[in-house]
């Protein structure tokens, strides 16, 4: 059996803890929080910013133990979801018994259609995240949160959204039991607040835009008011943003235990772009794939492109922008993770752009009519990035490509208001010659 | 200009406790030094280096995200509720 590559060993030497920090909670590999920014180091628990420099804490972990061929074949052995990669995550042993909404292992589609539509020769597969338990790829990082919740005894779930992650949050904590509390922006889209109350947790509309919501919540994580209460993505966001990782394992297994040469991922906060390339790494430094160069490009709606204006100007921080678009999932204009995107879509060889409302809207219905995929907007920002990559030349066609979809077009049918009947005929087969449809 | 200002949990080692203090200032920077005066070591965490808001702070004065505004030399006018917010970051 093959023991992990030194390299690998030496490289997450960085990411782990003195061997005598002890965890006081059980998260399975998960040994401290480790600030983004200058490196300093606190136990586990629901804390996301450092005292010292208010950088992102993120977890850290020890996988030193790990032999690669007993972690494969563990993986392979786990359950159809994100769980199987469990030795990875920052969730206790016997994780999958929990009551939760074990989403993940969803399709790795290949587009060969949409692949003759863009030019792409070297493979094109989506990735679509539609299928998972609402239809978003929130649920893999609120499944997380919720791991976490339970491990520090918070018993109500909260989070603010821009519509996915209310319904993430709400599914998920009517399984576990918890009490939900979510806060969106007033004007999201029906069918997001409809999937978001259902499951019968208090959902709260702000008179502001995601970033006004974002503010309020952290806010009131401060105040006794909010005391008790595991906010998925403010307090527990290390924990949270860790479920983005397993986008990039699936993607991996999938692909046969191989990295995608090219991979296009929507920015909204940044969050799921530098987890992706996260797991890429640690798949490296676990010797589970092979060592070879990948490129990430970002994409993101002109309406709301402060990581791709940031990008194109050549700048290393980002600036705010007033959001206005019909991606609304994406639609973040102070987006925390943005310089790190940056950093890594320039560190792999990759890019960022952006695309128009209308590019967004017209790249749903190339990759409904293509590939039987109806994707939210988000997919459409996606899709629609990567065909003006490939125009522009700057995303290699002869490469394997991932696109993500990240959501199901249900949530957004807004979008597509426009789409309809092709001809409204009498019951009669004249009626039918008639129209033209024989 | 006398002004109220919110204290995120991690800063409030600082203000022995307190989620929300008074300072004085016709500015932010005027407002942060003040602060400062009284709770030694809490400017240190807000700027970095160069005297420049830290990277993941964000500050409102009461609805304006200040980078919206002058940043630094947003104007703090008497009465108005200054927040001091660690970036996050979801959806």
């Amino acid at each position: 059996m093959r023991k992990m590559r030194r390299k690998g060993l030496a490289s997450m030497a960085v990411q782990t803890v003195a061997s005598t920090s002890t965890p006081t909670v059980d998260l399975g590999p998960a040994a401290a929080l480790s600030c983004r920014e200058c490196g300093h180091r606190v136990s586990l628990g629901p804390v996301f910013a450092c005292e010292e420099c208010f950088g992102p804490l993120e977890i850290a972990y020890d996988f030193s133990a790990y032999d690669t061929e007993e972690l494969r074949a563990r993986i392979e052995a786990g359950p159809a979801n994100i769980w199987r990669y469990a030795p990875l995550l920052p969730v206790p042993a016997g994780v999958a018994d929990k009551p939760n909404i074990n989403p993940g292992w969803t399709k790795l589609v290949k587009a060969d259609n949409l692949a003759r539509e863009l030019g792409v020769t070297g493979g094109l597969f989506v990735k679509d995240d539609s299928g998972n338990p609402t239809h978003s790829f929130k649920d893999r990082v609120v499944a997380q949160a919720l791991e976490a919740a339970r491990a520090f005894g918070f018993t109500t779930l909260s989070c603010s959204s821009t519509g996915n992650l209310a319904g993430a949050v709400g599914a998920a904590a009517a399984r576990a039991g918890f009490r939900s509390c979510v806060f969106i922006p007033h004007d999201l889209e029906q069918g997001k607040i409809v999937m978001a109350a259902v499951y019968g947790g208090e959902l709260v509309g702000i008179e502001g835009n995601y970033d006004d919501v974002n503010r309020f919540c952290s806010e009131l994580i401060g105040d006794p008011a909010g005391e008790g209460w595991g906010f998925v993505n403010v307090n527990l966001r290390p924990y949270y943003a860790e479920g983005s990782k397993t986008l990039a394992y699936e993607i991996c297994e999938q692909l046969g235990w191989r990295l995608p040469d090219q991979i296009v991922i929507p920015i909204a906060s940044g969050s799921q772009l530098t987890k992706i390339d996260k797991g890429l790494k640690e798949l490296i430094e676990l010797g589970l794939v092979e060592d070879r160069p990948y490129k990430i490009f970002g994409a993101q709606a002109e309406g709301c492109s402060p990581v791709s204006a940031a990008f194109k100007a050549g700048h290393d921080v980002v600036r705010p922008q007033k959001p206005d678009t019909i991606a609304k999932s994406l639609a973040i204009g102070n987006p925390a993770d943005g310089p790190y995107v940056l950093d890594i879509a320039r560190r792999t060889g990759g890019a960022v752009e952006d695309v128009t409302d209308e590019e967004v809207v017209d790249a749903i219905r190339l990759l409904a009519r293509t590939e039987g995929i109806f994707a939210e907007t988000a997919g459409g920002v996606t899709v629609g990035v990567t065909r003006k990559l490939v125009k522009a030349g700057v995303l290699d066609p002869t490469k394997t490509t991932v696109v993500l979809n990240t959501g199901d077009g249900l949530k957004t049918l807004d979008a597509v208001a426009g789409t309809g009947l092709t001809a409204t005929i009498r019951p009669t087969l004249d009626s039918f010659r008639e129209a033209g449809l024989a | 200009m006398s002004v109220t200002v919110r204290i995120p949990t991690i800063l409030r080692t600082y203000t022995g406790g307190q989620a929300e203090v008074a300072a004085e200032g016709a500015t932010l920077a005027q407002v942060i030094e003040d602060l400062e005066k009284n709770h030694t070591g809490i400017a240190a965490r807000v700027l970095d280096d160069q005297g420049r808001l830290r990277r993941f702070v964000n500050v409102y004065v009461n609805d304006d995200d200040v980078r919206f505004e002058q940043g630094l030399e947003t104007a703090t006018p008497d009465g108005a509720g200054v927040s001091i917010i660690p970036a996050v970051a979801g959806g």
